[in-house]
């Protein structure tokens, strides 16, 4: 099976004391860059389903890496590659010359390139939250899509059995290949993806694969390719616009309530939660 | 900050490094170090996640990478795992293996090695005894030759994870007097003869288990010597010079650790009606402890970069140590004063660290003892 994951860098949200607004614009200078941890979920997932679990080293597929953005982006592509990843395409751009839907579209024409079974990436980033870039490929690609994955089964090349997250459980779907699936937070338990090449009594570490030195400098030597933006989308214009940030208010001291009866009352007519 | 060798391979090691100590260590770091050790599943997780076998070459299994990386790497374990007992006592086998990958035999590295950096087995290195530590050539643990075996007599203390060492790189003595007597013999748990007496409390580094080991009459395979016999000394001395970077190395990480939990509280902290940190006094004690933290990792940084590129330098090893242990006690004390009473209180990380501090002058070599080696080499 071969799986294109598309990842985006986020500001480190374990800092997002750090983010500072600058006349109603974001400043991006001085943030520590992370991998959007869905991301990185989506990168596990596809490495399970190209390998077998016991052996993770003879792969079993091919999982390419791609990412939208500047130069320093291929950081997050090379730590990819370490963890496992078998090749790695930047498009080059502007961070601030994109959104959801641009990056749907260009990467409608670097799939009908490709030629992926199987696009996975996370259900959102955790910096904008818009949630679009699944659901927009597969409607531009006219592909079945599964969102919110946070279980992947795999027992053939033609389908996928996908337990997607919703309210009140999970709903148990059968996609056909190819298609678009975005992953949630379970994807990464030990026994959510069952890829064809593991034996079933395997289990996985919970979480996300760690990079050995060795994985670390044997990434410096896997392809990463460089594609223009504009080779992949002739309209650059973006859909959505910024008119403005807001750091959220800072948060107001709290209070000591000494009976439950105050609580009550409090909750009901001050808050009005209850 | 970082050290200058560094490169991107490092800014990477450190983020899988620092991944793995969030994960697997933070979040137990201060019930390990009440509880006074870690569960030994964290050493197949450290395996698994590259952390264990750094700084080994790949054919003993190891994860490949120079000292360059094992002090990138032990920096992040400092200050994302933020339990030094723990970090230390994970890397006990830093200082027991490298004599093995540097003389052992190629069955030897299979035995010994290969199961130690796949975080199957645990390794410590014994050489100080009751009777003395800084005098290595006086050591009094003999070992004398009976066929096949050396049969070993004797005791050593303080021993970093002895209590649950499966394999104790041991320095005997097989040969007369004086450094020209003292081997190196590898003693498995279970051979006859050998044991823990004792598990010693102490004053910090709780996490790690710090042990009193006695043999009696404990019959080794002479296979087990490491190199040729009565040449351990030098073996030693080697060993030494590398165990001080990575000692150097920890002290950087920890008084880091101290200065940024300080940093914090500085800030959170209100005293005569503003922060501590609208205190120019504050300011002043914390600049000074970044600059001597800066000093002590520049240091450092020097000698192991030096060491990484083969030069021999155990007296700028010596220096390193001195210069950033007694930085570190200094930061150290200064992050218990910044955090006032609370810097008194066993649930406040920089009192803890304020303990752990203490060890670095004694431990891997005596302050006193790398200045002997500084104005030898100095030659006066
Ligand atoms: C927590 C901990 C972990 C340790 N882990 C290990 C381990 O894993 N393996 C191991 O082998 N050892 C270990 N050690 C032992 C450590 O290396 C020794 O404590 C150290 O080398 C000093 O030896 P000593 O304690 O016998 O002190 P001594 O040698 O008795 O020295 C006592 C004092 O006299 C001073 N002194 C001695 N000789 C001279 C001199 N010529 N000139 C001036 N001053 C001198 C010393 O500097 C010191 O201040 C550990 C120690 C501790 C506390």
């Amino acid at each position: 099976m071969k799986i294109l994951v598309p990842l985006k860098r986020v500001a480190d949200p374990d800092n997002a004391n750090k983010v500072k607004v600058n006349g109603g614009k974001l400043e991006t200078t001085g943030l520590e860059w992370k991998p959007n941890p869905f991301d990185e979920y989506a990168v596990e997932t596809a490495l399970r389903l190209t390998e077998n679990g016991t052996n993770p080293k003879a792969r079993q597929g091919e999982v390419v890496v791609v990412t939208f953005g500047p130069k320093d982006t291929e950081t997050t592509l090379r730590a990819a590659l370490a963890t496992g990843a078998d090749r790695a395409i930047r498009v080059d751009a502007a961070d601030d010359a994109l959104d959801g839907d641009l990056v749907a579209r260009a990467l409608k024409a670097l799939v009908e390139k490709e030629k992926p079974d199987l696009v996975l990436l996370g259900k959102q980033a955790v910096d904008g939250d818009s949630n679009q870039v699944g659901q927009l490929l597969a409607e531009y690609l006219g592909w079945p899509q599964a969102t919110f994955a946070g279980s992947i089964q795999s027992e053939d090349d033609k389908s996928l059995v996908v337990g997607r997250e919703v309210d009140g459980g999970t709903l148990k779907v059968r996609v056909t290949l190819p298609a678009v699936v975005s992953v949630d937070l379970r994807i990464v338990a030990p026994n959510s993806v069952r890829g064809k090449h593991t034996p079933p009594t395997h289990a996985y570490a919970d979480g996300v694969r760690f990079a050995a030195l060795m994985a670390i400098m044997a990434a410096k030597k896997k392809p990463l390719a460089e594609v223009k933006l504009a080779d992949l989308a002739s309209d650059t214009a973006l859909k959505i616009k910024y008119t403005g940030f807001e750091l959220p208010p800072a948060r107001k001291a709290g209070i000591k309530v000494k009976a439950v009866s105050e609580l009550v009352d409090k909750l009901k007519n001050e808050a009005k939660v209850v | 900050m970082t050290y200058f060798f560094e490169t991107e391979e490092h800014a990477a090691l450190r983020k899988n490094v620092r991944r793995f100590a969030e994960k697997h260590i933070r979040p137990h770091a201060h019930a390990w170090e009440e509880a006074g050790e870690f569960p030994r599943a964290l050493y197949e997780e450290a395996a698994a996640a590259g952390v264990l076998g750094l700084g080994y070459p790949e054919e003993v299994g190891g994860g490949g990478g120079d000292i360059t990386h094992v002090l990138a790497a032990s920096e992040e374990l400092v200050m994302a795992g933020q339990s030094v007992g723990t970090t230390v006592g994970l890397g006990s086998h830093g200082i027991a293996l490298p004599p093995i990958v540097r003389l052992g035999t190629p069955e030897q590295k299979v035995r010994f090695v290969a199961p130690v950096v796949a975080g199957k087995k645990v390794a410590a290195l014994a050489i100080t005894e009751p009777s003395g530590g800084s005098d290595v050539a006086r050591l009094r643990t003999t070992a004398r030759r009976d066929g096949d075996h050396y049969v070993v007599d004797g005791a050593k203390t303080f021993i970093t994870s002895g209590c649950r060492a499966d394999l104790v790189t041991v320095a005997v003595r097989t040969g007369g007097e004086g450094h020209g007597g003292v081997s190196l013999l590898v003693v498995e748990r279970g051979t006859p003869g050998f044991s823990v007496s004792k598990k010693l409390a102490k004053m910090g580094w709780w996490a790690s288990d710090t042990a009193e080991l006695v043999f009696e009459g404990c019959r080794v395979p002479a296979a087990n010597l490491i190199g040729e016999e009565n040449q351990g000394f030098y073996a030693i001395m080697v060993n030494f010079a590398t165990e001080r970077l990575y000692l150097a190395g920890q002290c950087v990480a920890i008084a880091e650790l101290a200065y940024a939990e300080s940093l914090r509280y500085a800030r959170e902290r209100s005293a005569f009606g503003k922060t501590l940190m609208g205190h120019q006094v504050t300011r002043h004690k914390l600049a000074d402890m970044a600059s001597r933290i800066a000093a002590a990792r520049a240091l450092t940084g020097e000698v192991t970069a030096r060491v990484a590129r083969g030069e021999q330098v155990p007296h700028l090893a010596a220096m390193a140590k001195n210069v950033a242990t007694d930085m570190c006690s200094a930061v150290c004390d200064e992050a218990v004063q910044i955090h006032g009473g609370m810097g008194y209180m066993r649930e406040v990380l920089v009192e803890r660290l304020y303990r752990d501090a203490r060890l670095y002058p004694i431990g891997g070599g005596t302050r006193e003892i790398m200045n002997e080696i500084i104005s030898k080499a100095l030659g006066y």
